[in-house]
């Protein structure tokens, strides 16, 4: 029978996981009474609803409601002194509970502490861009949406960043492989050739690890070495043993006698 | 979208010669000064640039969905291939997050040699912004000085792991080689080198040069609430006179006992940028010369001692049998983080570098994002070149000091 992978997560796994093994968790803490978080949070509270807040490792981690994330991150900025958005991206949970978790990483330069606002979106739905917060959110909500599909709606120029603008599939799904699917490998087979030289060119190997042992374009074999791109399908290779040159074994210690031989 | 392929090349939508005065131009990818992969399409009026858009990917490999196919030790060479100028820089963010999700305490000659290493890497990078940065803008013998004292320490760096630009010197929990002999005295008369030649070659080039001065001043200006807003880090913030580098404020391995100063420039220009990098430098050779005297005083422990993460020394590992057993489920299965999340930020050569870090527990990340500096300096581009003249964009785009390994990632 053939081996069963899940579908919606084709990422490597663990070959062998214990039965007993219970994994342990990151601590996550209260947010101290009086401390900086604490007013963060209070302050956050009088205008958003906020799910959740923890410390976890030194910074605070604060769970909102998705349609909550402009309103959260402007009371951030503007009240909590958390001036920068050094990052945002998503992380895919869809094949758990068909969501994204969308996470916004905040700074405050004058207290050097960090926040991440955390918010979590049904696939196919849009979270409001921060780019009039946050100029920096431009770049990083288009790699979003390059990378998981996800739209931010009023973003200035919703566009592919780091894949082509033609691409198709977005590349951080858990759904996607890592060595592209049936549309990566036809893409630059297309470009370079043209669709209908896809049965002479065939489509294009996307694992740099893989190594074909007939593939005599690609490949040779040492003491198997054949001419380039010779059929060797069918087992036709010419044992080629490598010759090693005989001045390797010359003992110049004694004699000149190889020397001689040569003249 | 147009079907292209060799016979029907793809034309960008672009009016190349418009019936104003206005051109659009395409700068890069492959142009020498794009720093890499850079491709910049520019509006031009006359010479004056209207509108500037950057275009980036072609450097793009999928290193974080490499690092969710991969295990946590597997990944820590990828990171090399980040930004490739200093990979110490980006090979110690990645171990600093996760040790910081696993509550690791490294051994002092470890974080020693650590923080040795990083602020080598900053003066690899930081000449090599200088030498690169003057050769965009014209002056060739700084580039021919400043390459000379980087193979220097780059040989130290090749004393040290072997490698001169991919290092994997640091690992999680600790460092894997003691330092090799004379290193110290080597790094020492380095130090005395670089201190020379900083005073006497770079900056007596550059600093009063008057093309220079001309080239740099008031050229690529950025207000501090830009550089806040774009999420610029680094030079590129303290360039626009804000005194923020994590190194103090958010101080990791040995920067919290050490004597250093964080150099601020209000100018908020080009030729602030850059005296900010030549004060840098000086202040990396401080810390070197105090670190120096710090590792004869520690243990001579280099991995933290932690079974269920960290394989055990070697000579445990040849000796007894439970090290062994340990080991050979770190290196076929790889090592389970506890479930939670983090994200530790630390001060790279150009900017905030952080590596956000999502465990469910697994040998594998369920996802890593790489903050890199480049990234968001490169998204200033955008604004910043708007207004200038085109034979500025080139000095503004060194003085961004991008590097493209991290910016497509």
């Amino acid at each position: 029978m053939r081996k069963y992978t899940p579908k919606d997560n084709v990422q490597k796994k663990s070959y062998y996981t214990d039965r007993f093994w219970v994994a342990p968790r990151v601590p996550s803490l209260d947010v101290e009474a009086g401390s900086h978080f604490d007013n963060v949070v209070k302050e956050l509270s009088k205008s958003v609803s906020v799910k959740d807040a923890k410390v976890q490792i030194g910074q605070l981690r604060i769970v909102i409601n998705a349609k909550d994330n402009f309103g959260a991150i402007k009371t951030l900025r503007d009240s909590c002194g958390y001036k920068m958005c050094s990052e945002l991206s998503a992380v895919d949970y869809l094949a758990q509970d068909g969501e994204f978790e969308v996470f916004y990483q905040l700074l405050n330069l004058d207290e050097a502490k960090r926040v991440r606002v955390v918010c979590r979106i049904k696939n196919g739905e849009a979270v409001e861009s921060i780019v009039p917060l946050f100029k920096s959110a431009n770049f990083a909500e288009r790699e979003m949406f390059d990378m998981f599909g996800i739209q931010a709606n009023n973003h200035p120029f919703m566009k592919r960043i780091l894949m082509p603008d033609d691409w198709e599939g977005h590349p951080l799904l858990k759904t996607y492989p890592l060595h592209g699917d049936e549309f990566a490998s036809w893409y630059e087979v297309d470009k370079i050739f043209g669709k209908e030289y896809r049965d002479v060119v065939g489509p294009e190997n996307r694992d740099p690890s893989n190594v074909d042992r007939y593939d005599s374009q690609r490949f040779s074999r040492v003491g198997y070495e054949v001419p380039f791109a010779a059929p060797i399908e069918e087992g036709n290779e010419q044992e080629n043993p490598i010759a090693y040159s005989e001045t390797f074994m010359v003992d110049y210690t004694t004699g000149t006698t190889t020397l001689k031989k040569r003249k | 979208m147009q079907v292209t392929n060799k016979l029907t090349p793809f034309f960008e939508n672009l009016n190349f010669e418009r019936d104003d005065n206005t051109m659009v131009i395409n700068f890069g990818p492959q142009h020498p000064s794009a720093h890499g992969q850079l491709r910049l399409m520019l509006e031009l009026d006359g010479e004056l640039v209207t509108k500037a858009y950057p275009d980036i990917g072609y450097l793009h490999r999928g290193i974080e969905k490499m690092a969710e196919n991969m295990t946590y030790n597997e990944f820590l060479p990828t990171t090399d291939r980040l930004d490739y100028i200093a990979s110490t820089a980006n090979n110690y963010a990645y171990a600093l997050s996760v040790e910081r999700l696993i509550g690791l305490e490294v051994p002092r000659r470890a974080q020693v040699i650590r923080t040795m290493l990083l602020e080598l890497n900053r003066i690899i990078s930081h000449l090599f912004f200088v030498a690169t940065h003057a050769l965009d803008v014209g002056a060739m013998s700084v580039f021919l000085y400043a390459f000379r004292e980087r193979e220097f320490a780059m040989d130290l760096m090749e004393d040290y792991c072997g490698a001169r630009l991919t290092h994997s010197a640091v690992r999680i929990g600790g460092v894997p080689l003691d330092l090799p002999k004379n290193w110290l005295t080597d790094l020492s008369k380095f130090c005395t080198k670089v201190n020379h030649e900083l005073e006497h070659t770079y900056e007596a080039l550059l600093t009063e040069n008057r093309i220079w001065k001309m080239r740099l001043e008031d050229v690529g200006i950025l207000s501090a609430e830009d550089a806040l807003s774009w999420g610029c880090t680094g030079p590129m913030l303290r360039g626009s006179g804000i005194k923020y580098d994590i190194r103090k404020e958010e101080p990791y391995e040995l920067y919290s006992e050490l004597d250093f100063d964080i150099p601020v420039s209000d100018k908020c220009d080009s030729y602030g940028r850059y005296a900010l990098y030549m004060e840098e430098m000086r202040q990396s050779v401080k810390i070197l010369k105090q670190l120096i005297p710090m590792y004869g005083k520690t243990e001579p422990k280099l991995m933290a001692h932690a079974p269920q993460y960290i394989s055990a020394p070697k000579e445990e590992i040849m000796t007894q049998n439970y090290a062994l057993m340990q080991h050979f489920v770190l290196v076929t299965q790889g090592m389970r983080p506890p479930v939670g999340e983090v994200y530790a930020p630390t001060e790279s050569p150009k900017g905030e570098l952080g590596f956000y870090i999502k465990s469910e527990g697994e040998p594998y990340a369920y996802r890593l994002k790489c903050r890199a500096p480049s990234f968001f300096h490169t998204g200033l581009l955008q604004e910043i070149l708007v207004g200038t003249y085109i034979a500025d964009v080139v000095t503004i785009i060194g003085s961004t000091n991008i590097v493209f390994g991290e910016v497509d990632r």
